[in-house]
């Protein structure tokens, strides 16, 4: 399947500061902290599994702005 | 194609250009409970479509830069004092949506008695109360929320109720209070338990927007960095140690206000022609005559409270002003008032008056014998005094003044009222001074006496002055 | 025209009123009550917001509040309830809010007593509470100018944006004199910065924080500046018998109106007296007093304190001439004769 069919979230790797609150929040483990580090040295979130029902759970949890955004799948028939 | 479900709201600016030029992350560590109720804010705040109404009160703690992130009004307060500073914004502006954000030293704390008296007051606002159980901008003191045991830099051993006290709960003092409409306690512990806070959040507002009055969400939040923690830790510690001591859930939610706040709009449009008219300010005066004083009149009367002395002052007063002269008037006042004696100092002149003090009257009233016994050695050679004979039984003993001894007491009894035997004094001083005139004090009575019937009773006396001073006072 | 008979605690609130205030928040204290007693009924009565605060420091904060919202806010205190305000007071002078605040000087120090005092001057006139800071501070000395200062008192505050004090004194709070109103209402204007709950002013930020040093150091700069202005554009006094004046007499609320009747006694008696009387304490008449310090013989400062205002005095004449202070405290009020006698003592003596 492809991207398309699936929901997804963006992790904004310049606004993360790792602190991993949304990777616990998330209910279908979609969440993981990758090895990368970004401007303000913390090792930023990322976007792992697909299994991503699109609840905003993970958005409403973490602390920063705009540091997560969620993306729903196209509707069928729209 | 994709739809964005959830993203940045629009309440909070794009780059947040107060804290540095193109800068778009938080100054709170990672984890902190702050950014997360602040997005729960945002959110509400552009659902409901308010952003433009919101005015937004940043209190002193860690979140004292809320105005670096909400593109709403922004103000920043003293610390403990946004209730204060909210309520009157709310006083100010009907419309505005007006937030006040509190952490548990700023609002708990230092501020404990602004945020109870505008809960009282059940203003129109809504408060945010940060609870992380420490003072985290100063580096994790105590504060009034930290749990017993809980190691702060301040209670290195751990919070001791003997020494310390015990944790305070807010909605529990809110709750004991009438007039808020909605009172609630949130955790940020769990996924579930922030979407809790979010409708909480939004519930707060919407009321704010209804009008209903003071809602008040305490929000339990992790304060990773002070509590030594991570972030996932924290949140955990939060659920097993926080939420027994402060339990979360709602504690009232009233579908509407407990009182109706009175509409003051219509009143803001009163025209400036009807205040001048509420202030007197075209209000005829009476003007009887001009008078010309032989000399200066500084005049004491005085008596015991409730003898009429500071009021006959006042009349004494306002006949000088109606006779076109310069006129202070000065009481005595505080402890002396309750212990029954009073005395006011009146001046009178054609010239401007320096001194309202009357420290050495030409003039002296005196209605009791402690008041002659306390002013007759203070009165000028040649001035005069007025005695009330019915109480001040004995005579004058200076032979360097006139006196007069009138038993205004007695006369004002058979009239009816004792209240006018000081006008009975004031009568004859006036006759025999000539400082204001007969005619001058009878149009000047009903003016600053309200009650018809005492209006009637203070012109017997003056008939009555009249009389003691024909029958007693030589023709010079 | 008409005249009313008000003590000067109630005159200050009809002058605010015709001034154009919107809101009063106050708590109540003896010397000052009676103004809040005048508020409470006159505000509602047109149209206007009264609210008794819990405290001062509420009162205070609720100056900062309403007149950030654009409104023309109003208290009333004295020393006590004053030094609860300091915070707010600063807070006011940081985020350059106007404002007007009443005092009616009480004796202290402590709860001392509700006698008058004028001891609240180093307070008031040097910057209430933390940080280099001031406003404009008006010394009225009789109902008229209680009304005619609290009437003009927001367009300076906001002239300035600063907060403008009526330094006043218990005597001044409760003699009543006549007192002739003024026949117009001021506008409250629309003020860019404020925050009025829409669209247009909803990028306003109202804050004394700075954490760039340059930017806290220019904001200060900036105060000071200000405070520098006044001094060219709004100093006030009234001179009494200056023209020939041997022994000037420098003194505001009632210690100017007793010098005032100690003035006309010297003068009789051949003793060419006069004052000098400051209507604005800050700005302070320096200038005026310099000038007038080079042909007199001898400055007389009295006040009802410790001798705060003689030290102003002092710094403006600088030595040119010899400055006395006659002093009373804890409430003590000098009769028009014991002045007249020091001077003449302190005259005879050289
Ligand atoms: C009058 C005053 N006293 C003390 C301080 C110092 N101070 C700044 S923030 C703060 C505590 C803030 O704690 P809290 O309200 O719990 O907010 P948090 O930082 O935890 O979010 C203190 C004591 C101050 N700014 N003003
Ligand atoms: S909650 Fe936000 S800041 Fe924390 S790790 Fe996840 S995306 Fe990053
Ligand atoms: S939206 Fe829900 S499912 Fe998708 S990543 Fe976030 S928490 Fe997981
Ligand atoms: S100190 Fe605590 S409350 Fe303050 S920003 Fe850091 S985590 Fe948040």
């Amino acid at each position: 399947m492809s991207l398309e069919e699936k929901n997804f979230i963006e992790v904004n790797p310049k606004r993360c500061k790792g602190c991993a609150a949304c990777i616990v929040a998330c209910p279908n483990g979609c969440i993981e902290i990758g090895s990368e580090i970004n401007q303000m040295g913390y090792q930023f979130a990322r976007f792992a599994v697909r299994k991503c029902i699109a609840c905003g759970m993970c958005f409403y949890t973490c602390p920063e702005f705009g540091a997560i955004t969620v993306y729903q799948k196209p509707r069928k028939g729209a | 194609m994709h739809t964005i479900k959830h993203q940045k709201a629009r309440s909070l600016y794009p780059t947040f250009e107060r804290k540095a030029p193109g800068a778009d992350v938080s100054h709170y560590c990672p984890g902190c409970g702050h950014g997360t109720v602040h997005n729960l804010i945002a959110e509400a705040i552009d659902d409901l479509g308010i952003q433009d109404r919101t005015i937004f009160c940043s209190p002193v703690g860690c979140s004292v830069f809320g105005y670096y992130y909400f593109d709403t009004g922004n103000i920043q307060c003293a610390h403990g004092r946004a209730p204060a500073v909210a309520s009157a914004i709310r006083r100010t502006h009907e419309e505005a949506i007006v937030i006040s954000y509190q952490g548990d030293g700023d609002l708990a704390g230092i501020g404990m008695s602004q945020i109870v008296h505008a809960a009282n007051r059940g203003e129109n606002i809504t408060v945010f109360f940060i609870n992380n159980a420490i003072y985290g901008m100063t580096g994790g003191q105590m504060a009034p929320t930290t749990i017993l045991g809980q190691k702060t830099v301040t209670t290195p051993d751990g919070r001791h109720a003997e020494n310390e006290g015990f944790p305070i709960g807010m909605v529990e003092i809110i709750n004991s209070l009438q007039a808020p409409v909605f009172i609630e306690r949130v955790s940020l512990a769990g996924a579930k338990k922030v979407m809790k806070a979010r409708m909480a959040i939004r519930k707060a507002l919407r009321n704010q927007v209804e009008k209903k009055g003071f809602s008040f969400v305490e929000i339990l939040s992790p304060c990773p960095v002070n509590w030594k923690m991570t972030a996932v830790e924290a949140r955990r510690w939060l659920e097993n140690n926080l939420e027994p001591v402060f339990p979360v859930g709602n504690l009232r939610d009233l579908p509407k206000g407990p009182f109706d706040k009175v509409d003051k709009k219509k009143d803001s449009r009163m025209s400036d022609r009807k205040i001048l008219e509420i202030l007197g300010v075209n209000e005829e005066e009476v003007h009887a005559g001009t008078v010309q004083l032989q000399e200066e009149q500084n005049v004491k009367i005085a008596g015991f409270g409730g003898q009429g002395v500071l009021s006959t002052g006042i009349l004494l007063a306002n006949c000088a002003i109606a006779e076109g002269l310069k006129t202070t008037w000065l009481p005595s006042y505080g402890a002396e008032m309750r212990g029954g004696t009073a005395n006011a100092s009146i001046n009178i002149s054609h010239e401007t008056i320096g001194s309202p003090i009357v420290s050495y009257p030409n003039v002296l009233m005196v209605m009791n014998l402690p008041s002659l016994d306390a002013f007759e050695d203070k009165v000028r050679p040649g001035g005069a005094i007025y005695v009330n004979s019915s109480l001040a039984t004995r005579k004058v003993r200076r032979a360097d003044v006139t006196a007069y001894h009138i038993p205004a007491s007695d006369m004002a009894n058979d009239l009816g009222t004792i209240q006018s035997a000081s006008v009975i004094l004031l009568t004859v001083y006036a006759l025999v001074s000539g400082a204001i005139t007969i005619e001058t004090l009878k149009k000047v009575i009903p003016l600053s006496i309200k009650r018809k019937n005492l209006v009637d009773l203070n012109m017997q006396a003056i008939e009555a002055g009249v009389t003691w001073h024909r029958d007693n006072c030589p023709k010079p | 025209m008409g005249q009313h008979l008000m003590k000067g605690n109630e005159a200050v609130i009809y002058g605010a009123l015709l001034g154009g205030a919107t809101h009063y928040f106050g708590y109540p204290i003896t010397p000052a009550s009676e103004i809040a007693h005048a508020a409470a009924d006159l505000f509602p009565r047109c149209g206007k917001h009264f609210l008794q605060a819990e405290c001062e420091v509420s009162s205070i904060s609720m100056l900062y509040g309403a007149a950030a919202a654009g409104a023309r806010v109003i208290t009333g205190s004295s020393g006590p309830g004053l030094s609860l305000m300091a915070e707010g007071l600063s807070y006011l002078s940081g985020s350059e809010l106007p404002s007007v605040v009443v005092d009616v000087q009480r004796a202290g120090p402590g709860l001392g007593y509700i006698w008058p005092e004028q001891a609240d001057y180093n307070f008031i006139v040097h910057g209430a509470g933390h940080g280099s800071h001031s406003g404009v501070v008006l010394a009225p000395n009789s109902a008229q100018e209680m009304c005619d200062f609290a009437y003009k008192a927001f367009e300076l505050a906001e002239r300035y944006r600063c907060t403008v004090f009526i330094l006043s004194d218990a005597y001044i709070g409760q003699i009543m004199e006549p007192v002739e109103l003024p026949r117009q209402i001021k506008a409250n204007p629309h003020k860019d910065w404020a925050l009025y709950g829409d669209a247009d002013s909803r990028h306003n930020l109202l804050s004394s924080i700075y954490l760039k040093l340059e930017e806290l150091e220019g904001h200060n700069l900036h105060l000071q500046e200000k405070y520098r202005l006044m001094e060219t554009e709004i100093v006030d006094f009234e001179e009494i018998l200056t023209d020939d004046v041997e022994y000037l007499f420098v003194a505001y609320g009632i210690s100017s109106r007793i010098c005032h009747s100690a003035v006309a006694e010297l003068r009789k008696k051949g003793i060419k007296a006069g004052m000098l009387r400051p209507k604005t304490l800050f700005p302070f008449p320096s200038v005026r007093l310099q000038q007038l310090a080079g042909h007199v013989k001898k400055i007389v400062v009295a006040e009802l304190s410790n001798g705060q205002m003689v030290r102003d005095v002092q710094l403006a004449v600088q030595g040119a001439v010899p400055v006395d202070l006659y002093n009373w405290m804890g409430g003590r009020i000098p009769s028009t004769d014991e002045i007249v006698q020091r001077l003449k003592k302190d005259i005879a003596t050289g």
